[in-house]
C-alpha cells in the first residue's frame, strides 16, 4: 500500500551567486535599526505531498523533482525534510 | 528558409518574429504550439519573448518540459538552427542547450531601453551581416537577464568564442562579462537577451536587428 509523505523543501542560492534582493532587504533591516544584521539570502520553500511504497521511495523521488525542476543546480543548492503525513483535510 | 515559432502560454513575442520572417522578409513561417512535437520541416526554430507559465519558479523552467522542448532539442542535435530571444534564450539554458542561466537583474528593476551591443564575432549566420566590432544599439525588456555561469563555464564559452553580443558599458543587467548573447560550441544554438525582432521594421526607428535575419538566410549550410 502505498503511504502518503509530506516534503518540505527549501531552495536556496548557492554562496558564490549574488542576492541583490536579499542585499536590498538587508539595507532595508539596517535602515530600521537592526544593524547587526549580517547577511540576508533570499530562498523558496516548496511544500509537496505525493504517495510512495515507502520514505527511501519517497526521498528518491523528491530528490529527482528537485534536481530536475525545482532548483536550477546552476546557481541554487536544495535540501528538504520528509514527514509520513496525515489528511488533515487543508485547503489546496 | 523556413522558419517555425514557437508559442507557449505566456509568449509575447512570438507575432513580432513572424512578422519579421514571413511579411518583411517573406520567409515560410509557422507557429508552432509548445505540445506539438513535429517540427521536421523547420530549418529555423525560434523560441520567442515573453512569460511562459508566468515565469513561474524560474523563468523557463517550466517551458523546458513541454513536449516541443525534446523536439527543439533534437533538432539542435542534427544541426539545425535554432534562435533563444529573450525568455527563449532563459529556456534555451534551463533545457541545457546553452550554458549558464539568467537571473534577477542586478539593481532588481526590469529595464525596457534601447542599448548598444558589441558584435564581438562574424564568422557564424548569426552575425555575418555586421562587421566585427561593431556597436549596434537593440531594446532589451528583462526583469531576470543577468547572464550568470561559473568561472569554469565562462572560461570555456570564452576560449571558445561563444560570446556574440556584449553589452557595451553601460552594462545595466549586470551580466557577467557583460554577455548579452551566446552560442554553443558548434555555433547552431544561439541565446541573446535584446529583442532583435523588435528593431527590425523601419517604422520602429532602428533595423539594427535585421542583419542577425538576413545572415541566417545567407547562412544556410555555413556551419559544418
Amino acid at each position: 500500500m502505498l503511504r502518503k509523505y509530506q516534503a518540505r523543501i527549501y531552495v536556496t542560492l548557492r554562496p558564490s551567486v549574488l542576492d541583490p534582493a536579499g542585499t536590498a532587504v538587508q539595507s532595508g533591516l539596517q535602515h530600521m535599526g537592526y544593524e547587526t544584521v549580517e547577511q540576508v539570502r533570499i530562498g523558496k520553500y516548496v511544500e509537496l505531498v505525493l504517495s510512495a511504497a515507502d520514505e527511501d521511495k519517497a526521498r528518491e523521488q523528491v530528490d529527482r523533482i528537485c534536481d530536475r525542476l525545482l532548483a536550477n543546480p546552476v546557481i541554487e543548492n536544495y535540501r528538504f525534510d520528509l514527514t509520513e503525513s496525515v489528511d488533515t483535510g487543508v485547503a489546496r | 528558409m523556413k522558419f517555425g515559432v514557437v508559442v507557449f502560454p505566456g509568449s509575447n513575442c512570438d507575432r513580432d518574429v513572424a512578422y519579421v520572417t514571413r511579411d518583411l522578409l517573406q520567409q515560410p513561417t509557422r507557429m508552432v504550439w509548445h505540445e506539438s512535437t513535429d517540427i521536421s520541416d523547420l530549418d529555423v526554430v525560434v523560441i520567442p519573448g515573453g512569460f511562459s507559465y508566468g515565469d513561474y519558479l524560474r523563468c523557463g523552467a517550466i517551458a523546458r518540459f513541454s513536449p516541443i522542448m525534446r523536439s527543439v532539442v533534437e533538432h539542435a542535435r542534427q544541426g539545425k538552427f535554432v534562435l533563444g530571444i529573450c525568455n527563449g534564450f532563459q529556456i534555451l539554458t534551463e533545457v541545457g542547450l546553452l550554458p549558464g542561466t539568467l537571473v534577477r537583474n542586478r539593481d532588481l528593476h526590469f529595464i525596457c531601453a534601447r542599448v548598444p551591443v558589441k558584435v564581438e564575432r562574424t564568422d557564424l549566420p548569426w552575425t555575418q551581416a555586421y562587421v566585427t566590432g561593431q556597436i549596434i544599439t537593440l531594446p532589451i525588456a528583462h526583469g531576470e537577464g543577468r547572464y550568470y555561469a561559473s568561472l569554469d563555464i565562462l572560461k570555456q564559452l570564452e576560449d571558445h568564442n561563444q560570446v556574440l553580443f556584449r553589452y557595451e558599458a553601460p552594462n545595466l543587467n549586470g551580466s557577467t562579462n557583460s554577455i548579452a548573447g551566446i552560442c554553443n560550441q558548434q555555433g547552431n544554438v544561439f541565446g541573446m537577451m535584446p529583442h532583435p525582432e523588435r528593431a527590425s521594421d523601419p517604422m520602429l526607428g532602428s533595423t539594427d536587428g535585421m542583419g542577425l535575419f538576413k545572415g541566417l538566410l545567407e547562412g544556410v549550410g555555413a556551419i559544418a
